[in-house]
């Protein structure tokens, strides 16, 4: 029986609450979400806090919403409201993508995008999707609120830009005209990790890409963001040779490791066909052109 | 910690560790091991109960994260002596062998009827791809959420539910 070393518990009901008892308890103390990554590492001794703050009663941090031209995402929003949601299916349909693919069902009752975020697992489907989106992130602590962009939120593996006493408050991507994006994913079996997963985003103007957006989930030692990749696509028009041009820079620019899921070379390859096949759907989905 | 949580409707209260997980919270109950825990890293399914009617496997939830909250398990399904429709289904598809899967497959078939009552068996598959079975092939399993969807149908329409056990 695998059960987690001793600790205090905390139920917050407030973020300010949640945030007061984080500073009063130091740097032992850890936020609980939805416990889907914090406990199965605690039960392997991987992480041991000393106390937890609970912030599932935080209604308040649990919401999909439009605020003027960003989609707005509560950070306690469970993977199951991301899948459901027919705004995001509407406006950003690569979260669909994801979440139909993020573990099983059960598992997506429980997790939640900014316990998602925080892991700061190179894995993680949602980081990746979030790099993809040019998403920005929203942090509270004592002395109040900063945003920060998601380049800068992931420091490194299992690292993130919370400080001690701060939380995770939102999720904000921005909408532009003329977006599409998709999420492709290759995983051993239903409901696993994936061996390699690819983003994109595409803002189309004018017949030419304007601007995209690509993050790779599981080949590095955190998510992959393809500022090379993302360089060659834009300015030009849209085509089955650019995307291919793309998937090939996907390919040098991972650096996935070997693990029980693949060698290096399978995953790299994956990475290529992955980013080209998400970047095809994403434009299907611009140009309105999707079958 | 004193820890207090609805189970089948019942208030069960316990001065319990807050690194308790629910799955032993429930166990430890008297009268409530149907329940099973098999993997405890949340890939098999094995102690999926229904919290605020949605499924969640229990190894990986504190019981202390329950409080006010209403769980059921297994031993909820049956009512007055007749089987849930989920139940009679696995009995007449022959979906179970060795039953340890069953708690938690059982408890999955169950939101996803009360959320979806006429499934595809492409929807059950989705349903329970979070749950492992190790006997059966999953095939009669799906069979048997069906069985039970057309059985509560039918019931819904007066038709009655067939009751041989
Ligand atoms: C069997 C299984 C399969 C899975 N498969 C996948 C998969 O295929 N793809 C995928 O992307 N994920 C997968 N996951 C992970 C799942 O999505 C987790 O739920 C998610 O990674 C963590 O979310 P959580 O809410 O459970 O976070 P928790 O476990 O509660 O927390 C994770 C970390 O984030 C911190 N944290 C949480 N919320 C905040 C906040 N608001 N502010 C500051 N810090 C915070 C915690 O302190 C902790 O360090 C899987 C999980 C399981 C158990
Ligand atoms: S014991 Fe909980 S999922 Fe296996
Ligand atoms: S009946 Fe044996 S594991 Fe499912």
């Amino acid at each position: 029986m695998q059960t987690p070393a001793p600790f205090d518990y905390e139920r917050a009901t407030s973020v300010e609450e949640a945030i007061a008892s984080l500073q009063r308890l130091g740097p032992e103390a850890r936020v609980i979400a939805g416990g889907h990554s914090l406990l199965p590492m605690m039960k392997l001794r991987l992480a041991h806090p000393e106390y937890l703050v609970d912030i599932n009663d935080l209604a308040e941090l649990a919401y999909i919403a439009e605020d003027g031209d960003e989609i707005v995402i509560g950070a306690l929003t469970r993977h199951v409201e991301l899948l459901k949601s027919e705004l995001l299916a509407e406006r950003l349909p690569i979260f669909r993508d994801a979440e139909q693919v993020i573990a099983d069902p059960v598992v997506r009752n429980r997790g939640t995008i900014g316990g998602s975020l925080c892991q700061a697992d190179a894995a993680e489907d949602l980081s990746a999707v979030c790099t993809a989106l040019k998403a920005k992130v929203v942090i509270r602590g004592a002395e109040g609120e900063r945003t920060v962009g998601i380049e800068d939120f992931h420091v490194g593996p299992y690292m993130t830009a919370v400080r001690d006493g701060e939380l995770l408050t939102e999720v904000r991507i921005p909408v532009r005209p003329g977006a599409g994006s998709a999420h492709e994913k290759v995983e051993r079996r239903a409901g696993d990790w994936a061996i390699a997963a690819a983003s994109a985003a595409i803002w189309v103007d004018g017949g030419k890409i304007a601007d995209a957006g690509i993050g790779l989930a599981a080949v590095g030692p955190t998510t992959v963001h393809l500022a090379r990749a993302e360089e060659v696509l834009r300015g030009k028009a849209p085509s089955e040779d650019l995307f291919a041009e793309a998937g090939v820079v996907a390919t040098e620019d991972c650096s996935p490791s070997a693990d029980g899921r693949g060698p290096v070379d399978y995953k790299r390859h994956l990475a290529g066909v992955l980013t080209t096949r998400a970047l095809r759907r994403a434009a299907a989905r611009a140009l309105h052109q999707e079958a | 910690m004193d820890v207090s949580i609805v189970v089948n409707g019942k208030q069960v209260t316990r001065d319990i560790e807050p690194r308790q997980l629910l799955v032993h919270f429930i166990r430890e109950t008297p009268g409530l091991t149907g329940t099973h825990w098999g993997c405890d890293t949340s890939n098999c399914g094995a102690c999926v109960v229904l919290m605020d009617g949605a499924p969640v496997k229990s190894c990986t939830i504190l019981a202390a994260m329950c409080e006010g909250h209403e769980i059921r398990t297994v031993e909820s399904l049956e009512r007055d002596g007749r089987l849930d429709p989920v139940q009679q289904g696995f009995h007449e598809r022959h979906a179970l062998q060795c039953g340890f899967c069953t708690p938690g497959m059982l408890m999955t078939a169950r939101a996803l009827l009360d959320e979806n009552p006429d499934p595809t068996d492409e929807e059950i598959r989705i349903a329970i791809s979070g749950a492992i079975c190790r006997c059966t092939g999953y095939k009669n399993i799906v069979s048997a959420v069906r069985w039970a969807a057309e059985h509560e149908a039918a019931a819904k329409h007066g038709d009655g539910l067939r009751q041989e056990v």
